[in-house]
């Protein structure tokens, strides 16, 4: 048999049990239609794990496309009409925000309406070379911005945070046990991973040693890091897995 | 005939998935909840909350969409019930669109639900979503109204009691936000937390979490990573709230079946090291050459 038929009548199959679903589980409710195909949708995003096949291919381009249009739509909304369009001329945004309509209008913003509509020139062939001015105001202003903030956070305020007194106290005089430990691990686990990834001297003898540990501090951190993606992952599989037998089945009470 | 090893050796990675949906499955059917310890990381985050004098402004940004909701909602949903109890004022944001629905939900179950005495404009506000990442951060640290000219519901902002004594971001007490992508926490931490010395702290999906945890404690006063973070939150607050223990706790109940799964993987990690060490010893064993 041919396999666009078998995906045909798979497509059926699969339609009918779902439409059986709604009917009997929520009566023909919009709600229902709407967790009914949530559950279609995960289903045909799971059959990926089986192998490829058309219904995971049409959840993920139905899934690509909504999602692009939402963000697109969202900010037009919540961004573009209230703060471009009711800034320039507030009345004109009358319909949707009638609290905006009575402000005074602000023609600064001409300059990002310029830069946006330069920004689209990108589609002309023409002229897309225009787009790039819009484009360099935007990677110019967010490199500069980005170099401050990490520069500040990311590398000073990083240094502060491993650079700590390797003996910690109370305010009383106590020794505090717990948190000197984690400061000098704290401490030589840096210095022992940076001087891993120092490549001008040969790693031999005490600075071999040192780099050896850089690399099984390197190894605990990416061991961390997988348990916490295997957690994320597994988070996501059981939020579907009480969608489907919660929501849609309600096998467990939601 | 293969013998066993070479059958484990060769197993169907479909075989794994069927284990690895059985562990997730049975358990949720089952109902299985283990109790949960508070860490130190999450448990600042609820000293500081509890520390704050009623009326303190807390802004909660939700910066994620529904993939990653299943790890970021309870804690949200834990936070903002814990926010309520103490009468803070919350002032809710996103810098991902997705977040602004996620927000009304939210709010709509959380607060209108369970805290129906609160007026809004007065004690919470739905600022709801911008464009402009931590570019938006950036403007808000110095002035609010520049970016936000109405709430989510189209009223003018300067019409909203809340938001008549808040000029920019230095005027709240704290600030939790949430997500797993750019932007999320790090970039508060960054354009918000560590350049206005503004109290910075929020849940992070588990994928995330240990890149964040360099900035704690000094530039992340706390912070709940995955889900894990989320049901220690929500058994602390059941600890302290006996109205939040009667609830459902999505947190609590997700961490049976995530304890399962874990024990799966780490016997089919410590099956593959196995397999894999008895075909190299047969390897070596074998004459080279021989084909076989």
């Amino acid at each position: 048999m041919p396999r666009r038929i078998i995906y045909i009548i798979g497509l059926l199959t699969l339609v009918g049990a779902f439409i059986l679903s709604w009917s009997m589980r929520f009566s023909w409710s919009m709600e229902g239609f709407y967790i009914t195909f949530g559950a279609f949708l995960t289903l045909c995003i799971l059959s990926f794990l089986y192998k490829d096949n058309p219904f995971y291919k049409f959840a993920e381009h139905l899934f690509v496309g909504v999602s692009a249009a939402y963000w697109m739509c969202m900010g037009f909304w919540t961004t573009m009409i209230p703060n471009l369009i009711g800034r320039l001329h507030p009345p004109v945004v009358r319909p949707f925000l009638p609290s905006v309509a009575d402000q005074p209008s602000n023609l600064w913003f001409l300059i990002p309406l310029a830069l946006g509509i330069i920004l689209l020139l990108r589609l002309s062939s023409k002229i897309g070379w225009i787009s790039r001015w819009a484009l360099a105001f935007i990677v110019g202003t967010t490199a500069g911005l980005n170099f401050v903030r990490y520069l500040r956070s990311d590398f000073i305020g990083q240094i502060y945070n491993t650079i700590l007194p390797l003996t910690v106290y109370q305010a009383d005089g106590g020794f505090l046990i717990q948190d000197s430990i984690s400061a000098v691990i704290v401490f030589f686990g840096v210095f022992c991973g940076i001087v891993y990834f120092f490549f001008s001297k040969e790693h031999k003898g005490a600075f071999g040693t040192a780099s050896r540990v850089g690399i099984y501090v390197l190894m605990v951190t990416f061991g961390a890091g997988f348990g916490y993606t295997v957690m994320a992952r597994i988070s996501l599989l059981v939020g579907r897995m009480q969608f489907l037998f919660g929501d849609w089945l309600g096998v467990i009470p939601s | 005939m293969m013998s066993f090893f070479d059958t484990i050796k060769n197993i169907d990675r479909r075989i794994i998935f069927l284990f690895i949906a059985l562990s997730v499955i049975i358990p949720l059917l089952f109902d299985v909840v283990f109790p949960e310890k508070l860490s130190p990381i999450v448990g600042k985050i609820f000293t500081k909350i509890e520390s704050l004098p009623e009326g303190s402004r807390v802004l909660i940004s939700m910066d994620y969409d529904p993939s990653s909701a299943p790890e970021q909602q309870p804690m949200v949903d834990a936070i903002i019930y814990h926010c309520c109890m103490l009468n803070l004022r919350l002032y809710i944001m996103a810098l991902w669109a997705p977040g602004q629905n996620i927000a009304t939900e939210t709010i709509k179950r959380i607060i209108v639900g369970y805290f129906p005495e609160k007026v809004y404009g007065e004690d919470y506000v739905h600022l709801g979503y911008k464009a402009g990442n931590e570019g938006l951060i950036n403007v808000i640290i110095t002035d609010m109204k520049k970016m936000y000219t109405t709430d989510a519901n189209g009223t003018l902002i300067d019409d909203i009691p809340a938001m008549r004594d808040v000029r920019n971001l230095k005027n709240m007490d704290l600030i939790m936000a949430f997500g797993g992508g750019k932007p999320g926490l790090k970039e508060w931490i960054l354009f918000a937390g560590d350049p206005g010395n503004i109290p910075i702290a929020g849940g992070v999906t588990a994928v995330s979490a240990p890149l964040l945890y360099p900035y704690y404690p000094n530039q992340l006063l706390g912070m709940m990573g995955g889900i894990k973070g989320a049901a220690e939150y929500e058994a602390e607050m059941s600890r302290h709230y006996a109205g939040f223990a009667q609830l459902k706790h999505p947190g609590l109940e997700m961490m049976g079946p995530q304890a399962v799964a874990h024990v799966v993987i780490m016997l089919f990690i410590i099956i593959g090291n196995i397999t894999y060490f008895i075909d190299r010893k047969r390897q070596r064993k074998e004459p080279a050459g021989s084909g076989k």
